[in-house]
């Protein structure tokens, strides 16, 4: 019996193997190259899968110093930061409200929130570049600070709603037949509870605005206004032909925030990702 | 204690705060004030906009140009293109094939992983990570990947004798580049069928599992007549959302291949942009990514009709 479970435990582990190496290779393959010397990157007789001539950071000191890569990385920051801020304190609110209180129309408020958090943006960025425009907010790092709550706050509002749905109702009617107003019983007993649904919402809110593309590509396009995402794909590759050494540098360093809180969080990334779509 | 404090406090403050404080009780007072930020912020940067893309698609709107309606214009010129016409098959074929292909492959996967593992958290998180990096600068690393000269696909797979020299080029072929392109997105899909699948499998009763292979059934039969019957509504979910999504997908093909070689990867996104910015015929951009919409009322018809029946 034992030994039938075993064998099925190694068969198990066997099978997810190529799974594995399909989820993973890449990104071992483009730091490796962002590692390797040129003459070996470029030499067609060598093997892509190791390094033999030796490792070299010469890529990434070309990058940090010779391109705009750290105002890139700055402005990135700076957008999924206030971006983020901005959406959950929106989303808490409406969430809140959705979840607890009844008020006129709140169904099809909530069927509203459910629609937008379906919009792709890639639907609406042609409209939205004109009323950027409009705003004098043209190739500002801005336009993104404004226009990545319409993406963020339906996301937030959802997966919050869930969360508050399972803090039990008689805990915060306690406090307020103890004399606690609704505000005070949202922030002093609500919240507490369920913080660990806005650090959820926090991280997801964070990943989706640094991954965003098509927004940042479209509204922002000089050097100093661009995203990390937007200046490694435009403009390292203009110019001089070898440049893939600097370019999946770039690739791995635009990664490492996300990486960073992927390691400390995954198990927040792993709930938010089944609630965000089943609850 | 402390609430009991403020309720002293406020007693003795002028009645125009104690007013306030009161309508805040107001269930229909409160609501409304919470949820009017998140309203204002969808009607004016998302409904508005789709009135403007409305609009633009019935206009003759050009970048720095004063605009004029033309009907049905921009809809039936598109219809002569090639370039749409090419774009509209693939949009049908790049998302039936991926999401087919992310559907099989995450059932696989989810599995799997619910088996007895020994290193549970490492694997998931590692299953995971195509998910959560960025996919303009993951899709980088697959562009590498595909180059025509240095392809490691290639060197892969002419070292394991599994292609001819030089092997494909990926991204100059038609059909390869195609190929490509669906690749890539399993790649970064196939995490949210998996771990989403999963957390559906978990749910499934083990006790049904039990009974059934008192009665003798094999795995196999317990698949088909336990976890897939069970497993639907998870399984609905997933793929609506990824229809959704994948249909839409802009990043991907965007960095990969620009749409070439000679339309064969557009996607109604891409060639938006191209149309809309690059050429700047806005109306035109306009009318293309307004083919999306229909996609999405579909999808959000099936979510709320079928999926969310139980919770509203």
């Amino acid at each position: 019996m034992s030994r039938r479970k075993l064998r099925s435990k190694i068969l198990a582990h066997a099978a997810l193997v190529p799974f594995l190496v399909f989820a993973l290779f890449p990104f071992y393959h483009m730091t490796l190259t962002s590692l390797k010397t040129d003459r070996e990157l470029y030499d067609r007789a060598a093997a892509p899968l190791l390094i033999r001539q030796g490792v070299t950071f010469e890529h990434y000191t070309k990058l940090l110093w010779d391109t705009s890569f750290l105002t890139w990385t700055k402005n990135s920051l700076l957008v999924t930061v206030l971006s983020t801020a901005i959406s959950l304190v929106i989303g808490t609110i409406a969430a809140y409200a959705l979840a607890r209180l009844k008020f006129f129309a709140v169904g099809s408020f909530g069927t509203g929130i459910f629609v937008t958090y379906l919009v792709p943006t890639s639907l609406l960025f042609l409209p939205l570049a004109q009323i950027v425009n409009w705003l004098g907010l043209g190739d500002s790092k801005w336009a993104l600070v404004v226009t990545y709550p319409t993406f963020l706050v339906p996301f937030c509002t959802w997966l919050l709603m869930g969360y508050f749905r399972t803090v039990p109702k008689e805990v915060e009617e306690c406090a307020m037949v103890d004399g606690a107003t609704r505000v005070q019983a949202l922030l002093r007993i609500v919240l507490p509870i369920a913080v660990p649904g806005l650090v959820c919402a926090a991280l997801f809110a964070f990943t989706l605005s640094w991954n965003e593309f098509i927004y940042a590509l479209t509204f922002t396009s000089s050097s100093e206004e661009i995203t990390a995402s937007v200046g490694v794909t435009t403009e390292l590759i203009r110019g001089d032909s070898y440049f893939w050494g600097s370019l999946m540098g770039g690739a791995v360093l635009g990664s490492v925030p996300i990486v960073v809180l992927y390691v400390f969080f995954l198990d927040y990334y792993v709930s938010g990702l089944t609630a965000g779509a089943l609850k | 204690m402390a609430v009991g404090n403020v309720g002293v406090v406020a007693a003795a403050r002028p009645p125009l705060r104690v007013r306030i404080r009161e309508l805040l009780d107001r269930e229909r007072v409160l609501g409304p004030l919470f949820i009017t930020p998140a309203l204002i912020l969808i009607v004016l940067l998302v409904a508005y906009p789709f009135c403007v893309a409305l609009y633009f698609s019935v206009s003759n709107a050009f970048i720095g140009r004063p605009s004029h309606f033309v009907g049905l214009k921009n809809f039936i010129n598109l219809w002569e293109s090639d370039a749409f016409r090419q774009t509209f098959q693939n949009a049908f074929v790049f998302t039936g094939t991926a999401v087919a292909c992310k559907l099989v492959l995450g059932i696989s996967l989810a599995l799997l992983l619910n088996q007895q593992l020994w290193f549970k958290r490492l694997i998931r998180g590692a299953v995971l990570l195509p998910w959560v990096i960025p996919t303009a600068l993951s899709t980088l690393g697959w562009w590498w990947m595909f180059n025509s000269l240095y392809s490691v696909v290639n060197w892969t797979g002419i070292a394991l004798g599994l292609m001819e020299p030089p092997g494909p080029n990926w991204l100059g072929q038609k059909y390869y580049a195609m190929t490509a392109v669906v690749v890539v997105n399993v790649w970064r899909g196939l995490p949210f069928f998996a771990i989403t699948i999963l957390a559906g499998l978990v749910s499934i009763p083990r006790e049904l599992y039990e009974a059934a292979e008192a009665d003798g059934a094999g795995p196999v039969t317990r698949f088909w007549y336990i976890t897939l019957p069970l497993l639907k509504p998870v399984l609905a979910v997933v793929v609506l959302f990824s229809t959704i999504f994948t249909f839409s997908d802009f990043n991907i093909v965007y960095v990969l291949t620009h749409g070439g070689p000679i339309n064969s990867t557009h996607l109604f996104a891409t060639l938006s942009r191209q149309v809309g910015l690059e050429s700047g015929r806005i109306g035109e951009g306009a009318a293309i990514s307004l083919y999306l919409f229909p996609v999405l009322v579909l999808v959000v018809y099936a979510q709320l009709k079928f999926v969310r029946k139980q919770t509203y």
